[in-house]
Order: C-alpha cells, then sequence, then structure tokens
C-alpha cells in the first residue's frame, strides 16, 4: 500500500497525529487510546510500517512507535510542484487581465476580442 | 508586489484548493474564465497548442478543451452546474486520457470581490477518492499541462491514440 492510500485511513491519520503529539508511544500506549481491539489497531500500524510512515524500536519488551517524517515530505513537494505550475498559469492571466484593463479603458464601447 | 498561489491539500482528504489574488475586477477573471478566446490564452503553458473546441458557459453546458503538442492531443471535458456571473463556476472535470473513465471532479471556482481593482479566486476540487487526488498531481495530469507533460507522457505511453482519434 503506497503512503497515500495509507493516509486514506481515519484511524490511521488519528494514530500519526498522537504519535506526532507525543514524540513517540508504545503499542500498548497506542492500543489503550482505541475502542478497536488490538489486533485492528495491530493492523493500521502494519499498514503505517509496510508505508514508512512510522519506524519502530524494540526496547526490552516493547515496541515503540515513531514518526517517519519522509513520506509527509514526498505529499508536500507535491503539493509545492502544483501551487508553482497553477502560478505559471496565473501568471499569463494576469498579463491577459493586463490587456483586458487597457482595452476596457482605451475602447470602452467595443466589445474585447 | 506579486501575487502569490496557495494550494492547499490535507493528507488523506479528497479535496484540494487553490487561492490566488488578482490585480483586476472579479468581472474581468471571470470573462477570462467563462470566453473561449479568453481561455485559449492563460490556460497551459506557452509551448502547448491550447484549443477551446467548446465551452457553453452556462447550466447544463459542457466544455471541451485540448491541448496539443508533437502527435498529441490531451483533451479534457466537462459540464457545468452553475454559471453565475461574475461570482462562481461550478462543474465537473475530466481527463479524457485516463486508462479508466468516470474519474470526475466535481471544481467550484469563487471569485471574491476585494475592492480597489481586486479580487480573489477561491478554487475547491473535490475528487472521488484520495488516490484520484494525488494520483493526479502525482502523475503530472495537472502538472504536465505546464511543464511540457513529460509525466503525462510516460502515464499514456502504452496507451492506444484513442483520443487523439477521437478529438
Amino acid at each position: 500500500m503506497d503512503t497515500f492510500a495509507a493516509l486514506a485511513e481515519p484511524t490511521r491519520r488519528t494514530i500519526l497525529e498522537r504519535l506526532a503529539a507525543n514524540g513517540n508511544m508504545s503499542a500498548t500506549d497506542i492500543y489503550r487510546g482505541f475502542k478497536s481491539s488490538p489486533p485492528a489497531i495491530s493492523q493500521h500500524l502494519k499498514v503505517l510500517r509496510e508505508a514508512k510512515l512510522v519506524r519502530v524500536e524494540k526496547r526490552a519488551q516493547q515496541r515503540i512507535y515513531y514518526v517517519n517524517p519522509e513520506p509527509m515530505k514526498e505529499l508536500e513537494k507535491w503539493i509545492k510542484q502544483f501551487a508553482a505550475t497553477k502560478e505559471q498559469e496565473f501568471q499569463s492571466l494576469d498579463k491577459l487581465l493586463e490587456t483586458m484593463k487597457a482595452d476596457a479603458e482605451n475602447a470602452p464601447l467595443l466589445p474585447f476580442e | 508586489m506579486a501575487n502569490k498561489t496557495t494550494v492547499t491539500a490535507e493528507a488523506g482528504k479528497q479535496e484540494l484548493f487553490v487561492i490566488r489574488e488578482f490585480d483586476a475586477p472579479r468581472e474581468l477573471v471571470f470573462r477570462a474564465h467563462t470566453e473561449a478566446a479568453l481561455y485559449e490564452k492563460w490556460v497551459g503553458p506557452d509551448d502547448l497548442a491550447m484549443t477551446v473546441e467548446k465551452m457553453e458557459a452556462h447550466a447544463g453546458g459542457s466544455y471541451r478543451f485540448l491541448h496539443t503538442r508533437g502527435g498529441h492531443v490531451y483533451a479534457f471535458h466537462g459540464v457545468y452546474h452553475e454559471v453565475l456571473a461574475p461570482e462562481r463556476i461550478i462543474g465537473t472535470f475530466e481527463f479524457d486520457g485516463l486508462p479508466e473513465a468516470g474519474h470526475v471532479i466535481m471544481g467550484t471556482t469563487k471569485f471574491e470581490d476585494l475592492g480597489g481593482g481586486r479580487c480573489r479566486l477561491v478554487h475547491q476540487s473535490v475528487f472521488q477518492s484520495v488516490q484520484d487526488r494525488d494520483g493526479m498531481v502525482q502523475s503530472g495530469m495537472e502538472r504536465g499541462v505546464v511543464d511540457g507533460y513529460n509525466k503525462l507522457d510516460e502515464l499514456l505511453s502504452g496507451l492506444r491514440e484513442t483520443n487523439t482519434a477521437s478529438a
């Protein structure tokens, strides 16, 4: 499952939000925060691990979860690229609007084009 | 001062917002969205031929436009649900070249009067799924329109040129 599909599920987003807020959490602490059964939450954690959205460290008998920020950066990256391309397009629109404004001032009685 | 485009796409959601201010009255920005001769002048990159095949900018009307580069034609179409001058345009948006039909985007574009001959465009796209939204931008379906369709060419490679034929 890819990053975006992994993020699409509300419980998994909640897990990530709690991990981000707490820095790290043990699997037990994560289970405690949900009404769903531990196996159900465990399944969500597996998806998050496979999507590399979280990483795990084993500490004694505990599994400690951390947010892995790298895949998040991927999302930010494409949003920036998308914004840059829209900006290029809107700059073309800016130029057109200048022409339209000038036309409206110079020849108010004639329709544009 | 230069105006800046803001894109908001929250992780895991199926919508995205594009916000941009213009140093022009909203009446003009609205016209640039609803008159074919004007729309052709700014949508897409300079090195691509942009042709508006049809633009019936009224409720129930439809539109179709083509970007052409080399032998490739990329077609986009949709249906207007509401066209209220100079305030808003609501309608669907589809890319004809996807391997699977039916991935419709619902778009709402609002033009807010800021006074002093300025306005703000607020566009919301609602996709059928998070995958549709992220896939579109990642694949370059939109970005490709501007940066030369490099990504889109990859996406389309191997597909039959049915859209070119029907265009």
